[in-house]
């Protein structure tokens, strides 16, 4: 018995890797519920389904709980941004000070570019 | 009530316990730490190694725990479970040994830690449980994760940083009643909100403690319990809940799966949160006695920093909550689970001393595991509960 043809090419993770290291911030939204899924996975998390479609992210979210860790090199944000379809990601909020940033912020997403691209917010509305 | 949780309730007891109380012991390993309360709790029951057949253990220094134990113990288990959730793993174990001691899978149960975490430097040893989407970020692990409900808490409901204090200091009062407790300083809310500041809302003396320390429990089928040296502690009713890894997936920052997992001890038990004599909380950080004590149904949401700051739940409190000292307090050896079955049979026995709360004939034990991400709750009674 073969493999299953649903299942090909990059898993997940390498996908959603790949997508940043091109520029493109993207999300796995459901075809069978309306949930977006974060972080990558092959199923989605409300219905169980495994019909997960990728599609560029709006890049906007909002803050959902904030903390700033005190670190002896200075201290920095770590934040859990909302996104849309409610999927969250852990992340930082950059361009502002560490005691300014509030739950409810609306943000926009920008890709820290690299080997190892990642994903961090500053604050603003949506253009 | 189902079929099946009609069957498991008062269907086994924990007849043995054993609590190394080295929470500082250069020297010594994790399996030292774990043998020696194992040695301790079969010996409190009168039982020999060789008796145990069914061996249950979790390890953040090992990812063999089972067949490592096994071999040190000399115990050739006819069932094992090394489940690992975190600090809960203990809990989810009890559940697992209660079906196979019901089930004649095994006749006796071992359930055992142990831990160095303190004198290996102090540092939560690390597991081989790589988060790629949390690194880029350097939160810490785990107590960002923490710190972010507690602000998410803060926001929603209105907690305060004095409230968060408070479950510290409710924790010290307790623990100066303990003279096995590791800190018995004084502390007052103002020392707690005076301390350095980790992880906003967070300071240090929100923080469990880092200690070494070993733990065992042993549990058998009721009919056998009865002949044991030691009062039994029935296990009443058991429920576990699993809702994410990683706080990003945390359905709700607010609201743990304690609900579940509370729900299912409880319908188990058939008993209700007014019938509860005396509550043990995972306090690994001070928003967790409030999450917990929400979600296990002991007061609205939103409200339980305002029934702690109330007194309720310190020494002659309405509601004793962690007389052992708890995390924060007495010991934190990584994974705390099993430490607070230990001191709900204390005091279902009657054997705590300074600390002893009268009367106790029904018990609740609450553990957490990984970032609020596995609950596990049992609530344990006295022979005249069942």
């Amino acid at each position: 018995m073969g493999t299953d043809s649903r299942f090909d090419g990059p898993g997940p993770d390498a996908h959603y890797l790949a997508a940043l290291q091109q520029g493109r911030f993207v999300l796995q939204h459901c075809e069978d519920c309306t949930a977006t899924r974060f972080p990558p996975a092959l199923v989605c998390r409300v219905c169980g389904s495994p019909r997960l479609a990728w599609r560029d992210a709006s890049g906007v979210g909002s803050v959902y709980s904030t903390t700033t860790v005190r670190d002896r090199a200075g201290d920095y944000n770590v934040s859990l941004v909302e996104l849309e379809g409610g999927a969250r990601m852990m992340s930082r909020i950059d361009g502002v000070p560490v005691d300014d940033v509030r739950i409810g912020q609306q943000v926009k997403a920008r890709i820290v570019p690299g080997d190892d691209p990642f994903v961090v917010f500053t604050l603003g509305a949506p253009e | 009530m189902s079929a099946v949780s009609k069957s498991l309730r008062g269907a086994t007891a924990i007849v043995g316990i054993g609590n190394t109380r080295r929470w500082n012991a250069p020297g010594r390993t994790p399996f030292d730490q774990l043998q020696e309360a194992s040695v301790l709790a079969l010996e409190d029951c009168g039982l020999g190694m060789k008796d145990v057949d069914g061996l249950f253990c979790a390890m953040s220094t090992s990812g063999l725990p089972v067949l490592n134990v096994a071999e040190r113990l000399g115990v050739k288990p006819r069932h094992a479970d090394g489940t690992m959730v975190g600090g809960a793993s203990f809990l989810f174990h009890m559940q697992s040994a209660m079906s196979a001691l019901v089930n004649g899978l095994c006749d006796v149960a071992l359930i055992c830690y142990g831990s160095n975490q303190l004198t290996a430097g102090g540092k939560l040893a690390s597991m081989p449980d790589p988060q790629p989407y949390e690194n880029a970020y350097k939160p810490r692990y785990p107590l960002s994760s923490y710190a972010l409900a507690a602000a998410r808490h803060m926001h929603q409901y209105g907690s305060t940083r004095e409230q968060l204090a408070d479950v510290a200091v409710a924790a010290r009062d307790w623990a100066k009643l303990n003279p096995d407790a590791f800190v018995r300083d004084p502390l007052t809310r103002a020392d707690v909100l005076a301390s350095r500041m980790i992880s906003d809302p967070l300071t240090k003396a929100d923080c469990c403690l880092v200690t070494d320390g070993g733990a065992a429990i042993v549990m058998t089928r009721a009919d056998r319990a009865v002949d044991m040296p030691q009062a039994a502690a029935y296990v009443l009713g058991t429920g576990i809940a699993i809702s994410h890894r990683q706080i990003m997936a945390m359905p709700d920052l607010t609201t743990t799966c304690a609900v579940e997992s509370g729900r299912r001890a409880f319908a188990m038990a058939g008993v209700g949160v007014a019938d509860i004599d005396h509550l043990m909380l995972y306090d690994a950080f001070t928003i967790n006695t409030l999450l917990f004590l929400e979600d296990l149904g002991f007061c609205a949401k939103g409200e339980a920093g305002a029934m702690v700051s109330s007194g309720a739940i310190s020494p002659g409190g309405r509601l004793p909550v962690n007389t052992n000292g708890g995390g924060l307090s007495c010991n934190h050896p990584g994974m705390y689970g099993l430490f607070t079955v230990i001191e709900s049979v204390e005091q279902l026995r009657g054997n705590a001393g300074a600390r002893q709360v009268p009367g106790v004939e029904l018990s609740l034990a609450h553990a957490n595991g990984g970032v609020l991400s596995s609950q596990a709750t049992a609530i344990l009674g006295t022979a005249t509960t069942l």
